[in-house]
């Protein structure tokens, strides 16, 4: 637990100090908003469109994150450390996890009230949907987590890693826009078969945490 | 004679398939479909087998990263390489059986499709994958993790998808038990047969990925060794059982 909390302290630290991933997460959020109002020629959205939007533009903003995550790592030696200390891989995967889940809270943060802005969506439906996008931080993360190690040791870290995130993120997709396009309706908020939804994301939120649990190990082993 | 021998296993397999896709074509009955019903003899089985096809190399992943031979690597990295072969014939009959009953060769309201696709597309990265990890050891050991994952994936990316959209494809497993007894034991044989491809092909390429290890280990102790001592290095080499690869 305290190899946990201190490689996390360690991450968040960098990234205060650095501001390397949340200022470019956050911006690209805003470019992405302002191709979908020329792309989708609309000025207003609501319902499907107004989910695939949001849910689009957090996605492919989570992609700078997972690329980036296990950079120091990988350029100032920090998985030989790891290596060398008594550190298991679970410790460094919650850890890792966990931070992308801050990043991700913090971009959703800033593109959730802009999207509002921009796009004139109702916040009484953008509240609801930001817990729904909790869950989904949690999705990504936890897959993020996985693939960013995978790909970080290999010659083609940016290639893979949107390879092989985006795929295994469709049900996370799936399950977030039928969440998330009822609250978003022209007609107000409705929560009509928002349980359903959320239980898929719970469920590949649990099936991918345990997934990193199991198989974290062996991604550090040299 | 032993019907498990490579040679006799094939023979076997070519006679059920061949058998298979006669009863689907002579004993079967026509549905309302009409004759393009037919391909669903291909189709679905050639599905079925390429899913367990991925699960299968799951598990061969499995038992890789608990005890580290690489034969169980080769083993997921065959069985991953003939499904994904197989998936492309799927995605094909599949889009041939989609223009003839909807019109259109690919169809997005469809789940089962959207969701092979999807499960497809992750499988192609194993290459890519695979063939960026210069270290041969690590590169099996992030193969296995991936197939691990990916096999995971496979059954909650069919019921997510299977969720999102309502249902319109013939479905095998609760539609099987509604089928006229003739077109279900024809689907039978058609699916025990693709299984016995599978299989077969998969035994081939094995044999083909360790004869060639151990062709290249056997040519470099010739070129590393003096001539004095190559018979003492060759001859427990020889007998050392199937090459890791």
């Amino acid at each position: 637990m305290s190899a946990f909390r201190a490689i996390l302290a360690k991450d968040l630290r960098v990234e205060l100090r650095t501001l390397e991933s949340l200022p470019a997460m956050a911006l690209f959020a805003l470019t992405s908003y302002v191709l979908f109002r020329f792309g989708l020629d609309r000025e207003t959205l609501s319902g499907p469109l107004a989910a695939g939007v949001l849910l689009a533009t957090v996605l492919f903003a989570s992609l700078l994150a997972v690329n980036r995550i296990f950079l120091a790592e990988l350029e100032q030696g920090g998985f030989d450390a790891i290596r060398l200390a008594p550190v298991d891989g679970t410790s460094l995967f919650l850890a890792k996890a966990a931070a992308l889940i801050a990043y991700l809270v913090v971009l959703e943060a800033i593109a959730l009230p802009t999207f509002s802005l921009l796009f004139a969506v109702e916040f009484s439906g953008l509240l609801p949907a930001a817990g729904v996008l909790l869950m989904v931080d949690v999705g990504i993360a936890a897959t993020g987590a996985l693939v960013s190690a995978i790909a970080t040791n290999s010659r083609a870290r940016d290639l893979l890693v949107p390879l092989l995130l985006l795929p295994l993120l469709v049900p996370v997709m799936i399950g977030a826009a039928g969440a998330i396009e009822p609250l978003l309706g022209e007609g107000g908020p409705s929560f009509e078969g928002a349980g359903r939804w959320l239980a898929v994301l719970g469920v590949y939120d649990v099936i991918f945490i345990v997934i990193g649990y199991a198989v974290y190990d062996f991604l550090l082993e040299d | 004679m032993n019907p498990f021998s490579l040679r006799n296993f094939s023979i076997i397999t070519a006679l059920v398939l061949t058998g298979g896709f006669a009863l689907a074509f002579f004993y079967a009955p026509l549905d309302q479909e009409g004759f393009i019903q037919k391909i669903f003899y291909l189709h679905v089985p050639l599905a079925i087998v390429a899913l367990l096809g991925f699960l299968v190399a799951a598990v061969h992943a499995i038992r890789h990263l608990r005890s580290g031979d690489p034969i169980h690597d080769a083993r997921s990295y065959v069985s991953i390489h003939l499904s994904i072969i197989l998936g492309v014939a799927v995605l094909v009959t599949g889009g041939i059986w989609a223009k003839a009953q909807w019109g259109k060769w690919w169809v997005w309201d469809e789940p089962t499709l959207v969701s092979f696709l999807i499960v497809f597309l992750l499988y192609c990265t194993y290459y890519p994958l695979r063939y960026a990890i210069e270290d041969r050891e690590r590169q099996a050991r992030y193969a296995s993790v991936f197939a691990v994952t990916a096999g995971a994936f496979v059954p909650l990316n069919f019921a997510a998808v299977r969720m999102a959209d309502p249902f319109i494809h013939p479905r095998t497993f609760s539609s099987a038990g509604g089928l006229p007894g003739e077109m279900l034991v024809t689907f039978l044989v058609c699916l025990v047969g693709m299984a016995m491809l599978w299989t077969a092909l998969v035994r081939y390429e094995l044999a083909s990925k360790l004869t060639s290890a151990r062709i290249s280990r056997l040519r470099r102790a010739l070129e590393d060794e003096p001539a004095s001592s190559r018979p003492s290095r060759i001859a427990p080499l020889g007998d050392a059982g199937p090459a890791r690869s």
